[in-house]
């Protein structure tokens, strides 16, 4: 317990830098993540055949193949045509990933919001844009901040998988600190700590969020 | 006298839902503050007819004439037409994400371009004709229905439509809440608001109503005067009605 101790101290600011990485990395992915899920969300609720199919195989790609192969694709594959920062393929693989799962919450929230909803904005004169955004998203945003929230969750320990292409996120501290020292345990004790510590600040955040917007129930 | 200016005016609309036709060779006419009164049993096509008349609906063919000009779907801007009519749901559709006062400010401020100070005092001005001048900052979940619904007719009221279109609006509400609705549509009715109304209330027809309009299974069977309508049907089908539910 007290050798736990000295190398959870001991390798404070390296996992530091560590976090930093991989705050980046989440905060980066899930934002582009957020725009490619409402642009497929919107594809899908089109109406339109042939862009409804477009997301649809976008969606399936995403979701029959493991995240460490899209990243892998992006960066080893797509290295011979057009070299990828490590940065950047991490980050665009996990938006591309999480992007589908965020589309379908999406759309699944805004199909929720009942019709009438869209029947009185459109009644006051309002066009299709103007109730999607005034009157459907903001309602189904507050419906989707839980899901949402699982799935920014799933987003960050998915950015561990950027260690794989040599990136010094937090996971990659641990296993290289625990490679170095041969005693990779105590390491991956500490790279937990973290993730939960990451975890537990997100879902305070995402509870208070719930709340604040739960005030005109 | 002049002749009155007609505001709405349908000729032989049809309307089907897949196989299932709705509405069967609709002519009806609605003058400048004519409070006219669509009624008849579940599923007569009542709603369906109202929906066509702002367009929530498309008709099949036949005509809509809304202030003189007639209007078609594809070649008219419909949120132009529908700035003009304004509608009242059964089930109200306030915003639930939006306060009292933001449900009423928010089509003046983003579809007139009112500004945010004027689109209040307008939307202050109508909470306070339909009663609710205490509620501006509530939102729909602590309302009433009877709030709830005279909150969705200051709403449409706050976009100055020339008609006003009420589905039912008082179907869904508590027996002892349909009073406070039905006196608002009264005082609007008297103000020389143009209004088409489905309606199960048969009192609020026969006061209010300055023409009754019975349909049955998408046919309008007779129409006359209330006093004519609910004294002297001409129709046994009419009658048949009346006598169900009076």
């Amino acid at each position: 317990m007290g050798e736990f101790f000295s190398i959870f101290t001991g390798s404070f600011d390296v996992f530091m830098e560590g976090l930093w990485l991989t705050l980046r990395l989440s905060v980066v992915s899930l934002l582009i993540a957020i725009v490619i899920g409402l642009f497929f969300a919107m594809l899908k609720i089109s109406r339109i055949k042939v862009l409804e199919i477009i997301a649809d195989l976008y969606i399936w790609i995403v979701r029959g193949t493991p995240l460490i192969v899209q990243i892998f694709i992006l960066f080893y594959g797509l290295a011979e045509i057009w070299l990828i920062p490590e940065f950047w393929a991490a980050s665009i693989g996990l938006a591309f990933h999480s992007g589908a799962y965020i589309a379908e919450i999406i759309r699944g929230a805004i199909q929720s919001i009942t019709k009438g909803q869209t029947e009185a904005a459109r009644s006051l004169g309002m066009n299709r844009s103007l109730t999607m955004r005034r009157i459907v998203l903001p309602q189904a945003f507050r419906r989707a901040v839980p899901s949402l929230g699982n799935q920014f969750i799933i987003g960050i320990k998915d950015s561990s998988l950027a260690s794989f292409i040599g990136l010094q996120e937090l996971f990659g501290v641990s296993n290289t600190m625990g490679s170095n020292s041969f005693n990779y345990l105590p390491y991956f004790f500490t790279v937990a700590i973290y993730y939960l510590l990451i975890v537990l600040i997100l879902t305070i955040a995402v509870n208070q969020l719930e709340k604040k917007l739960a005030v005109s129930d | 006298m002049t002749e009155p200016r007609e505001m709405i005016r349908v000729e032989k609309l049809n309307k089907s839902f897949g196989d299932l036709h709705v509405l069967y060779d609709i002519d009806l006419k609605v003058n400048e503050s004519d409070v006219v009164v669509l009624i008849g049993a579940s599923g007569s096509g009542k709603s369906t007819l109202l929906r066509c008349l702002n367009f929530l609906e498309f008709k099949d063919d036949g005509k809509i004439i809304i202030e003189g000009e007639q209007v078609e779907a594809d070649t008219h801007d419909l949120n132009k037409v529908r700035q003009k009519v304004g509608m009242v749901f059964q089930h109200f559709n306030l915003f639930p994400h939006k306060t009292v006062l933001g449900n009423v400010i928010e089509a003046p401020i983003q579809v007139k371009g009112l500004s945010k100070k004027e689109a209040i005092k307008e939307g202050k001005r109508l909470l306070d004709k339909v009663g609710l001048g205490d509620k501006y900052d509530v939102y729909p979940s602590r309302l009433s229905g009877g709030q709830k619904q005279r909150v969705a007719i200051a709403r449409a009221l706050a976009m100055q439509p020339d008609i006003m279109l009420f589905d039912e609006p008082t179907s869904a509400l508590d027996p002892e809440l349909v009073g406070e609705v039905l006196e608002t549509m009264k005082e609007l009715g008297e103000e020389g608001m143009t209004m088409v109304v489905v309606t199960h209330e048969m009192g609020f027809a026969r006061e209010v109503g300055d023409w009754v309009v019975y349909m049955n299974e998408g046919r309008i069977v007779e129409e006359g005067k209330p006093d004519q309508i609910f004294d002297q049907p001409k129709e046994e089908r009419t009658k048949a009605f009346l006598d169900s539910i009076l």
